[in-house]
């Protein structure tokens, strides 16, 4: 059995290692609130301008911007997007994998498949294995708007260089606290989603030109997707994180109770002992 | 009782105004534009601009940064990155970004990648006081 002295301290050491979690704990759950809080306030903005998009593409020719076409697939891009930090469950490790099988499965497809990562895991995790284009650390840990549409950008402009023909966006949808939707999404060429419903269409008036309004608010679009999406990865990050920190301090309380058991034991054991020694040694001078 | 128009004004972070207005007034991007109930169904794109609307007789101003104007079935949408209420507008801020931007627009040219970004704060700026100064006029 483990002296007195050894099982003391470990009890100490869990001691301190469950503080530490539930203090991420803690953490966690409040930046989580605030995430759900800037998911729920960005959804009407994307919302809205998906339906704007939507009524003026419908009518528009598939050609009229270099946004909307289609071109042969050759080169895809993927952008990948993960969290800064670690400890927070499988959520990193499962969307990398995904990755990984995403490469594998189209590599068919396409010439080329690069990638990019938004978030340090991600590309520490790939940069061994794939092409990577490009990382982009630091977006996460401050996330506005400004910074994602920077980002957009500079997609959007590969893309018009044809860098790429295809681009798409891999990250965790926020569903609730416990899980997250490892999710695919084509951000170019963009696909309108046209309702099945040909319903009536009031004929608009448009300033400027319709074209005009398209090439200004298709980069519009793409931008907000990828706001949108990088909101919905931090709250998924910090809820995934809340859930593994919330286990590891009930298991730390477990090994704790474990532990202090032995502890317990092992006292009364050497207590014990040194009675049977007293009492021994008593004998033997009556004896 | 009169038609009202329906508002919704929001940007990326919140759902900024959600009323029912008697008119609106937007700068759109061929000039400033008035709307009021029973428009026809009209798409614009706004500039960094002024937005006034007319609610039981009293005028509210916001200060708009870039985005677009749809009216539909009196139904308003508009979509703008940042819009502030001319009693939230940090006078001394705008001040301050106003002369930054002009400081900065004195030592580029007009070639400048940076040259379109200082003028669109220079914008901004005024826009911020002069709703702001509406504002304060009441």
């Amino acid at each position: 059995m483990a002296s007195l002295k050894s099982i003391k301290k470990r009890i100490v050491s869990v001691k301190n290692t469950r503080q530490i979690t539930k203090a991420m704990k803690m953490v966690s759950a409040a930046k989580l609130r605030r995430a759900q809080e800037n998911v729920v306030a960005a959804r009407p903005y994307a919302k809205k301008l998906g339906e704007v998009l939507e009524r003026l593409a419908r009518s528009q020719d598939e050609n009229a911007n270099p946004l909307l076409q289609k071109r042969v697939s050759q080169k895809a891009l993927l952008i990948l997007v993960t969290s800064d930090r670690g400890l927070c469950g499988g959520f990193n490790a499962n969307i990398c994998k995904a990755a990984e099988r995403f490469v594998k499965e189209k590599k068919g497809d396409y010439a080329e498949i690069s990638l990019m990562t938004i978030g340090r895991k991600g590309f520490e995790f790939l940069k061994n294995r794939q092409k990577i284009r490009k990382n982009y650390g630091n977006v996460l840990s401050n996330l506005n708007y400004p910074a994602a549409a920077l980002l957009a950008q500079e997609v959007i402009e590969g893309y018009l260089a044809e860098e790429y023909d295809e681009v798409f966006l891999l990250f965790n949808a926020f569903r609730s606290v416990m899980s997250q939707d490892i999710t695919l999404q084509q951000l170019l060429p963009i696909v309108p989603e046209v309702t099945a419903e040909e319903e009536y269409a009031p004929e608009y008036i448009y300033e400027p030109s319709k074209g005009e309004l398209l090439a200004e608010l298709l980069p519009k679009h793409i931008e907000v997707q990828m706001f949108k999406a990088l909101l919905e990865s931090v709250a998924s990050e910090h809820g995934a994180r809340m859930t593994a920190m919330d286990s590891a301090s009930k298991n730390a309380t477990e090994m704790i109770g474990k532990l202090t058991l032995q502890y317990n034991r092992a006292r009364q054991a050497a207590i014990t002992t040194e009675l049977m020694e007293i009492i021994s040694g008593a004998e033997s001078i009556k004896g | 009782m009169a038609e009202k128009l329906k508002v919704d004004l929001v940007t990326p972070y919140k759902k900024i105004l959600s009323e029912e207005v008697d008119e609106l007034t937007a700068t759109g991007a061929l000039g400033e534009f008035c709307v009021l109930p029973g428009h026809a169904p009209f798409l614009s794109s706004l500039k960094i601009g002024e937005l006034a609307y007319k609610k039981g007789g009293q005028i509210f101003h916001l200060a708009l940064n870039w985005g677009y104007f749809e009216i539909e079935d009196d139904k308003v949408t508009v979509l703008v990155e940042t819009a502030e209420r001319a009693d939230e507008i940090d006078l001394e801020r705008a001040k301050a970004a106003l002369g930054r931007a002009e400081e900065a627009l004195k030592r580029l040219s007009a070639e400048d990648k940076e040259y379109r970004i200082q003028e669109a704060a220079l914008e901004r700026a005024l826009i911020r006081m002069q709703v702001a100064g509406k504002a304060a006029r009441k």
